[in-house]
């Protein structure tokens, strides 16, 4: 065959097959594809937020920021979001210890910061239906609720998962797998609350300067 | 009388047995023949039985082996309903000029052009393009699954699922009028109140989440379970083009799900995001959109390339000329392809400053995908070309891709655009790289791979046949449209005023005949090439003197694809163990741990199925009743704590033996 | 015997660090999660990130709303670096560089995505939409 095809000829003998390994494991595989998910999930909410800041001033002769946000309790908001991941957090660091009943002491103190979060957010936007602005006012309140919207209700799936977890845990103990899957969750949850920065500063601070 | 009427609305939401069309008479005549064909093919698998072995081998597989293959054979069914929609506009277009108003009234004639070029984009293309790199990625890497084998399985179904609801739009109610990207405000619920809108979004919505986890899937597989050696600038073209494919549809498919999520806020909740009232903006929908819809032109036919290329080196018994060059070229178009979006709407009013930005950097895409052609050609030249059925693909493709790539450099210029947008000259022009390249591209691959994955060649002459039809079928299809484009001829029209315009429809519907001739070869094609299987018999796994490692395993491939990891030591590593003289491992087998069948992947898409359903008829209870079940059955799935199994040594050793003699036979 | 099982898998290419024999097969090459240290760090710098522009939002601190916008988008966007940095223990080694450039990936397409949006849509509301009586009202409030 055509010399300029074939690899020079290494120092050793070629080998061309595994002959000691045992078999696939895809496990390797999963921390990366979450983190592709997250990827994508970011790609979501950056399609929200452009929409935001595309409609975000179309206010319909409607209420605008300044007359609907109560910073005070975003500020409560965005302080159970915070703590809920630095008890996340600790989790993880009990989880790597093994100690289960800690790991889920904090993982349970996590999830009451989320319900709070999740809460609060209800009775804001129950808040807001009252004054009058709810999504169908205007483009800015369409725009508003969705981005929020979408990331109190990925909160509260990690809740679900959270708990769904917490019983594995219980059930079968800090297993690999289960492992794996709380640092996923970790992930996601931490991941969350990076969103939330950004909507904080840009949807509700942003908005009242206006 | 009313609470009757509020209990059927309670139960069925507004579907009412007037929904469905029975009383169109070419709906009639295509719901017979698919009773025909459905009651046929249901018997056929009954009377031989198929039905276990269909579930258990089959539907609940998670071999992405057959997953490829059975996103190509879906493919191939959608494209029989793709097509049937473009004969019947073609032949429209052909008779309905001055007085004549042809068969098609306006509101059925806007149905069959969204659901065609929903169709063939989302369930022709899409899984052609996932089902190849199913197929054949992880048997280029060497490895023995994908990394996530049941998301494969899950992500399969949910397109399925998708693709049904289209086709139920068919038969029940009736499918979108606003367009393959439902635009608004058409498709918001004011000037769209029908259920069909709802059938384009929730179709899109299901298979999204297939196409967006099956990409993650293939990208965690490429990055981590190449075989050892394998490094990047060693990976087979046609990986590479899957990687790239795969981080556009991770990163674009997002949108696509958030905008069309809006759109139907817009439709059922009643927000004002694309509303001409109450602030709303319908062109943030074009903008949106297109920034999804442009990378997803780029998702079609990344795969494409590679699998011409893969060819192209394989038919000329050369390396690729211009590896390096190559791989530069996928990455760059990968990012670029996130920069163009606007040329997809130049005459939207956003001034010269932004048109010419847009303009520019699409002049500047064609930059890479001209350096590929011109790789290509290089390759070929001093090689010794065998013109097998692939590679006359090939060079189908080079010629007619050049010319649409050109349309398109055309297209670019934004005082151009503004002449021949929304003309038939763009019709033209994506016709001639969809087809040109996309689909050339995977007949060419399915050609090529399937030895690979049935252990037969497919019949040359019915092949040859095919590909003239196509290509003569496709030129003399749309190169009037061209014309007419230039003429200023707009595009989605059922009818015509202009008596002189008919002649050029007139030779494009003869093209689309000879483009159903084609297709009725590819059809002829399989079927010859199943009886005569044993005269076409390939017994080597390597048929064509392949390059890359799939080569070296058998036809078909068993289930673990590898006795043995292979070592890779060159970019064609095939080759490189051929020339060099390698001995196939006879002993030494150990168990396999591979992963184990589920139903769960099918089960959960019947699930979004009967939801999607639901949401489109606004039968509230099924709805949160199937929403529930997937929260339930998916939660489930994660109790499930042992996924795999091993393949004994003893199995291996077995069918390795087979081998081995049939190697001997050969 | 399962530690084998996971090295033959991962790509030649991200190898050698990822492949530490710890008494642990499955620490699958995270580097860790971090130490309460860490953690610590990264919580207090982001109450104090997120403290600052609630005060200067809250407390009307700068006269110049502009000034303020750019102040507070600065300090969300260090914030969502010490998140990065300490919650997600994001570096650039970890999965072998992937996960890194898979964010740079995405950080460049967030940003095209906003300021392709933003000023598409800008400049076609500036050409072809005057201002309507509502803006005008809104802008008056």
């Amino acid at each position: 065959m055509m010399h300029a095809d074939t690899a020079p000829p290494g120092a050793a003998a070629p080998v061309f097959y595994q002959t000691d390994e045992e078999g696939h494991h895809s496990e390797g595989s999963t921390m990366l594809g979450f983190w592709l998910y997250l990827m994508s999930d970011c790609l979501i909410f950056a399609t929200l937020f452009a929409t935001y800041g595309v409609l975000g001033r179309s206010y319909a002769a409607g209420p605008t920021p300044k007359d609907l946000f109560d910073l005070p309790g975003i500020a409560v908001n965005t302080a159970m979001l915070l703590f809920s991941s630095i008890t996340y957090g600790f989790a993880m660091l009990e989880m790597d210890r093994d100690r289960i009943k800690r790991t889920q002491v904090w993982l349970a103190i996590t999830g009451l910061f989320g319900v709070a979060f999740v809460a609060l957010e209800i009775r804001e936007f129950a808040h807001l239906f009252h004054e009058g602005a709810p999504p169908w006012r205007s483009a800015f309140l369409s725009s508003f609720y969705t981005l929020v919207g979408t990331h109190g209700l990925h909160v509260s799936m990690g809740i679900l998962w959270l708990v769904v977890l917490m019983v594995q845990v219980r059930k079968y103990g800090l297993i690999v797998e289960n492992k794996r899957r709380l640092m996923c969750l970790s992930m996601f949850w931490h991941f969350l609350d990076l969103i939330w920065i950004g909507v904080f500063t840009v949807v509700y601070l942003m908005g009242v300067l206006e | 009388m009313f609470a009757n009427m509020d209990l059927q609305q309670l139960l069925f939401g507004r579907f009412t047995i007037e929904q469905i069309p029975y009383h169109e008479p070419i709906l009639q005549a295509t719901f017979a023949g698919v009773a025909v064909v459905g009651l046929t093919v249901l018997g056929v698998i009954t009377y031989y039985r198929f039905w276990g072995p269909m579930w258990r081998d089959w539907i609940t597989s998670i071999d992405h082996k057959k997953i490829g293959i059975m996103y190509c054979i879906f493919a191939m069914v959608m494209l029989l309903r793709g097509f049937a929609d473009a004969i019947l506009m073609r032949s429209q277009q052909a008779v309905a000029f001055g007085s004549e108003q042809g068969f098609l009234p306006p509101h059925h004639y806007d149905q069959i052009f969204t659901a065609h070029g929903m169709i063939m984009i989302f369930f022709v293309a899409m899984p052609f393009v996932t089902g190849l790199m199913n197929f054949a990625v992880p048997l280029q890497i060497g490895a023995r699954d994908v990394a996530f084998p049941f998301l494969n399985n899950f992500s399969f179904w949910m397109t399925v699922a998708g693709g049904m609801l289209v086709m139920v739009s068919l038969f029940v109610g009736e499918f979108s009028r606003a367009t393959w990207l439902a635009y608004p405000p058409l498709s918001g619920a004011a000037m769209s109140p029908g259920v069909g809108v709802d059938y384009y979004i929730w179709a899109l919505q299901i298979a999204g989440i297939g196409t967006l986890l099956s990409g993650i899937n293939l990208i965690a597989t490429i990055v981590k379970m190449r075989a050892p050696g394998m490094t990047m600038m060693k990976l087979p073209i046609f990986v590479w083009s899957s990687l790239c494919t795969n981080i556009l549809i991770v990163a674009a498919f997002p949108i696509l799900t958030a905008v069309l999520a809006m759109l139907s806020l817009d439709r059922y909740v009643g927000t004002h995001f694309f509303t001409n009232d109450l602030g709303g903006n319908a062109m943030l929908y074009f903008n949106l959109i297109w920034i999804w819809g442009h990378p997803e032109v780029y998702i079609l036919i990344l795969p494409a390339f590679g699998v011409f290329s893969e060819i192209t080196s394989t038919f000329c018994g050369k390396r690729l000329f211009g590896y390096t060059s190559m791989v530069y070229a996928l990455v760059v178009i990968t990012i670029l392809a996130y920069l163009v979006w606007l040329h997809h709407f130049f005459t939207m009013g956003s001034g010269a400053d932004v048109n010419s930005f847009f303009g520019i950097t699409t002049m500047i895409i064609s930059i890479p995908t001209g350096a590929k052609i011109f790789n290509w050609m290089f390759t070929m030249y001093r090689g010794r070309i065998r013109f097998e059925v692939p590679m006359l693909w090939v060079v189908a493709f080079i010629v007619t891709f050049v010319i649409g790539g050109m349309t398109g450099v055309l297209l670019a210029v934004p005082p151009a655009d503004f002449v021949l947008h929304n003309s038939l000259f763009l019709i033209a022009h994506f016709h001639n790289v969809i087809i040109g390249g996309v689909l050339f591209g995977m007949f060419a691959g399915v050609t090529f791979w399937f030895p690979k994955a049935f252990g037969f060649k497919l019949d040359e002459f019915w092949g040859k046949m095919a590909l003239g039809f196509w290509v003569t079928g496709f030129y003399v299809a749309f190169m009037p449209l061209y014309v007419l484009g230039l003429m200023g001829v707009t595009r989605r029209m059922q009818h015509f005023d202009d008596p002189s315009l008919q002649i050029w429809f007139v030779i494009a519907a003869i093209g689309a005949a000879l483009i159903a001739c084609g297709i009725a070869s590819q059809i002829v094609m399989f079927v010859v090439s199943i009886r005569n299987r044993d005269k076409l018999r390939d017994l080597t796994g390597d048929p064509w003197g392949g390059r890359t490692l799939e080569w070296s395993t058998s036809s078909p491939p068993p289930d673990y694809n590898f006795a043995f990891t292979p070592v890779v030591h060159d970019s064609d590593a095939w080759w490189d163990m051929k020339n060099r003289g390698f001995d196939r491992p006879l002993k030494g087998y150990r168990p396999i741990h591979m992963p184990k069948n589920t139903a769960t992947g099918a089960i959960l898409a019947g699930l979004n199925f009967t939801f999607g359903i639901a949401m489109i008829w606004y039968v509230w209870w099924l709805a949160a009743l199937t929403f529930l079940a997937i929260f339930v059955v998916a939660i489930a799935h994660t109790f499930n704590y042992k996924r795999d199994y091993y393949i004994p040594a003893e199995a291996v050793s077995r069918t390795e033996g087979q081998r081995t003699r049939e190697l001997e036979m050969a | 015997m399962s530690a084998d099982a996971h090295h033959m898998a991962g790509p030649v290419g991200h190898g050698g660090a990822s492949a530490g024999h710890g008494h642990d097969p499955h620490a699958q090459s995270e580097g860790g999660h971090g130490t309460v240290q860490s953690y610590m760090t990264g919580f207090v710098l982001s109450v104090i990130l997120t403290v600052i522009p609630f005060w200067l939002v809250m407390g009307n601190v700068l006269d110049n709303s502009l000034v303020t916008t750019l102040v507070i988008l600065a300090l969300g966007g260090v914030q969502m670096v010490v998140h990065v940095v300490y919650f997600l223990h994001m570096s650039t080694k970890s999965e072998g560089g992937w996960t890194f450039m898979a964010l740079i990936f995405t950080i460049t397409l967030v940003v095209i995505m906003l300021a392709g949006s933003v000023w598409v849509m800008y400049h076609l509301n500036h050409n072809m939409m005057p201002m309507d009586a509502h803006d005008v009202m809104n802008n008056a409030r």
